[in-house]
């Protein structure tokens, strides 16, 4: 009980230290784009009512979740294939290599030429920008399946779908996460970039409104709202990954003890 | 193998340039939309001969350049302070929990509002995004330090700072390396993202500008030169990695965080 | 039961030629107990990836009841030397046995029975929930082994299993190893590289002579079917056949003496 206690002491105070020293060091500020903590948050439930969830936050997170699961699933698939023919993967790397090196946000006016600036073309960036971290941290994975795992499962018959589902993709798993968080965050920077652009509604828009129309404290609720997103995704994203990885984490850690 | 290996790379890349050319001349998309590649190659060596895409590069560097600098001392100096000092990574766990995940983007009206599309617009979201990377990394890599290794430093009497330069550094090394890696690739994305979206001087801007301008070949011409800079900035970072590591056993890959 | 004639491996890669094995022949009867023994770096290990099937061999032929092992054949299981590797670690115990009997096509029943059966020889019927990586290394080679058994294979293939294993448990395991050869009636062919550990659990000892590989000796073990590390190790006989094999090993190390007439290969 006392070290619950203790952790929950660690967990709660600085956040809490932090949010008093910004409550009262902006609490009498007169700097227009600095305002009181206090009026933020009085405007708060004014600014994000129910129905400004519905039409601003929900097609952002949804724009984001059909841009990031079409990546995933495509990243997986190509990547996996990729990673297991040497001479494909041989064709491939260099060109990989270039265009995961384009800064994902320059892809939006080019993407607007063939989509538009309708949802189609905001799912299209997202997706293209999560793809490459990963695609190429699949591949990396799948390529390094252990020879002799793969040897134990030849000679056990366990081939072709079998081989994939419960070797190779579980064996570059932890790979495979790595790149798929890389991924959310560019994700995220995509929905609200894409949305800054060009959008009659979402998230990055409605900020942006705010910030032309100098409505700051508005502005400020709008970016508490994006980095309470942020980490919600996180957090979701880190219990799927604990469930999924739960055994690389415990093997991580007995290897480590018996260094 | 190596030799085998190049060989079909090249062709890849041969294929990805012929496919460029060929896709748009046989009118499967449009041209206007999708240039040929010979008609990107050209757009691209009249930007080499404007001085203005020089300045707009230099400035897209300068950006990258000190943001980056700015967020890895202040992300490995904060990761060891966090590291050494007692309770203080119990302590900061849960506030860094919350602030790594919110995206820099927000920040982009607010840096719109205080700095305008000065450099220091862009030096805001480049730093906030690359300090993560950085701190991580180094917290993760002290974590990592050999409770032996630490415990006979401490038996034969070194002190705080003989610790952190002998024991705690060396093997945090590789994964601060790791860190500087992740987040020289982080900064160039918000450098070019803070000046197409805000508009400060730089590569960003002048594809915006290109974009409004429908000079669509130069706005290809320009992305490729964003990413030939990544690319270059990818490879200059791993053989950094590579060099700063030869010491050590393994040079190891990321880890999952 | 098994037969090796003339096989023969040559790596090839990057421009060089690697003979690791050169020309060995040898058989397995049914329900023997063979040991495969020869220096280090002799080439056992490709040697019994050509038998089991993940390698296929340069010249020569490996038959399984008469018939040509071109992979791996179903009546066949291979216990690896890196049980760590070997077992996947994202399963648990009783999932990872259980993995290659859902390939057979094996009813949900049945597969039940066999792992807890297969679990039960080796006596980690307690573990069958845990992750391998929780366990010790004798108790992971174990798991191994258990897999292998609930695999019902006619051959097992063992590739110096306990190298990686201190010596107690060693001594365990080789003891578990001659209880379920004995109990099971399956043939098995051990590779090893410990003399002892070959005249201990052989009923037969192939001592192979050094890279390129070719057998250099055949051996019976006339030691009693009843063994025990206590008292046959300290026998007489036990020490004459140790000796023999070791010398025989020495041997094949300097590349003299070799029993078999080869012609030299020109590289």
């Amino acid at each position: 009980m006392r070290r619950f206690l203790l952790r929950l002491v660690f967990v709660v105070a600085l956040p809490v230290v932090l949010l008093a020293v910004w409550w009262l060091a902006s609490d009498d500020s007169t700097d227009v784009y600095w305002p009181p903590l206090r009026t933020i948050l009085k405007t708060f439930p004014d600014v994000w009512t129910a129905e400004r969830l519905r039409t601003d936050a929900f097609p952002s997170v949804l724009r984001l979740a059909a841009g990031y699961a079409t990546a995933a699933v495509t990243g997986v698939a190509l990547g996996t294939v990729i990673g297991s023919h040497r001479r494909v993967r041989a064709v491939c790397e260099p060109v990989m290599e270039f265009l995961r090196a384009v800064p994902p946000p320059v892809l939006i006016p080019v993407i607007m030429l063939f989509a538009g600036i309708g949802d189609t073309m905001k799912v299209v960036v997202i997706a293209s920008g999560c793809v490459w971290p990963i695609l190429l941290n699949t591949v990396e994975g799948v390529r390094a399946v252990d020879s002799v795992m793969a040897d134990t499962a030849r000679s056990y018959g366990i081939t072709g779908a079998a081989r994939l589902r419960h070797v190779v993709l579980r064996s570059a798993s932890p790979q495979i996460f790595a790149g798929l968080r890389q991924g959310l965050s560019i994700g995220i920077i995509l929905m609200v970039i894409s949305e800054m652009f060009a959008a009659s509604s979402g998230l990055g828009f409605t900020v942006v409104q705010f910030q032309r129309g100098f409505a700051i404290p508005d502005m400020w609720t709008g970016i508490l709202v994006l980095g309470l997103l942020g980490f919600l995704l996180s957090v979701l994203f880190q219990l799927v990954e604990r469930r999924v990885l739960g055994w690389y984490h415990g093997l991580r850690a007995s290897t480590r003890r018996s260094r | 193998m190596k030799g085998a290996n190049l060989a079909l790379g090249a062709a890849g890349l041969a294929v990805f340039l012929a496919l460029g050319e060929a896709v748009p001349r046989l009118g499967l998309v449009k041209e206007a939309y999708f240039p040929p590649t010979s008609k990107i190659a050209d757009a691209f060596a009249g930007e080499l001969t404007d001085s203005a895409f020089w300045t707009a590069l230099g400035d897209t560097l300068t950006g990258w350049a000190v943001g980056l600098a700015v967020a890895a001392c202040a992300g490995i100096v904060a990761g060891v302070v966090i590291s050494v000092v007692p309770y203080l990574r119990e302590a900061t766990a849960s506030t860094i929990e919350f602030l790594r995940p919110i995206p820099s983007v927000a920040l982009i009206p607010l840096a719109v509002l205080l700095y305008g599309n000065e450099l220091r617009s862009v030096l805001l979201l480049v730093v906030y995004a690359s300090f993560w990377q950085v701190l991580i990394q180094t917290l993760y890599g002290v974590r990592d330090v050999d409770p032996v290794a630490e415990e006979t430093a401490r038996s034969y009497g070194l002190g705080t700072w003989a610790r952190v330069r002998y024991v705690l550094w060396p093997t945090a090394l590789p994964y601060v390396m790791t860190g500087l890696r992740l987040a020289a690739a982080v900064a160039l994305i918000l450098t070019v993202t803070a000046e197409l979206v805000i508009g400060s001087p730089g590569l960003g801007a002048r594809i915006g500008i290109a974009q409004n301008s429908q000079a669509v070949p130069d706005m290809y011409a320009l992305i490729v030169v964003t990413g030939l800079l990544g690319l270059l900035i990818n490879v200059g970072a791993r053989s950094v990695e590579r060099r700063a590591l030869a010491w050590h056993q393994s040079v190891r890959g990321e880890v999952t965080v | 039961m098994l037969d090796v004639r003339g096989l023969k491996k040559v790596y090839e890669g990057s421009g060089r030629r690697v003979e690791a094995v050169r020309d060995l022949t040898f058989t397995v009867g049914a329900g023997e107990l063979v040991c495969l023994v020869g220096p280090s770096g002799c080439g056992k290990t490709t040697l019994l990836k050509c038998v089991g099937g993940l390698l296929a061999p340069t010249a020569g032929e490996v038959l399984l009841e008469g018939r040509q092992v071109t992979g791996p054949p179903p009546a066949m299981a291979f216990v690896f030397q890196e049980y760590g590797r070997s077992l996947f670690p994202w399963m648990r115990v009783r999932e990872n046995v259980e993995l290659p009997l859902k390939q057979k096509n094996l009813a949900k029943d049945r597969r039940r029975e066999l792992v807890a059966d297969a679990l039960r020889s080796v006596d980690l019927a307690d573990a069958a929930g845990a992750y391998p990586w929780q366990l010790s290394g004798g108790m992971q080679q174990r798991v191994a082994i258990a897999r292998a058994l609930a695999y019902e294979p006619r051959v097992l293939l063992m590739d110096e299993p306990f190298a990686a294993v201190d010596a107690q448990t060693r001594a365990d395991l080789e003891d578990l190893v001659r209880r379920l050869w004995r109990e099971r009636a399956i043939t098995i062919l051990f590779v090893t590289h410990d003399i002892d550990e070959a005249v201990y659990l052989g009923e037969r000892v192939v001592v192979l002579s050094a890279s390129p590989t070719v057998v250099q000796e055949q051996l019976k073990v006339d030691l009693p079917d009843e063994r025990d590390q206590l008292h046959t190790r300290v026998a007489p006989r036990f020490a004459e056949l140790r000796t023999h094999v070791y010398e025989q090993i020495q041997a094949a190390k300097r590349g003299g003496g070799t029993t078999k007439s080869d012609a030299p290969q020109p590289l």
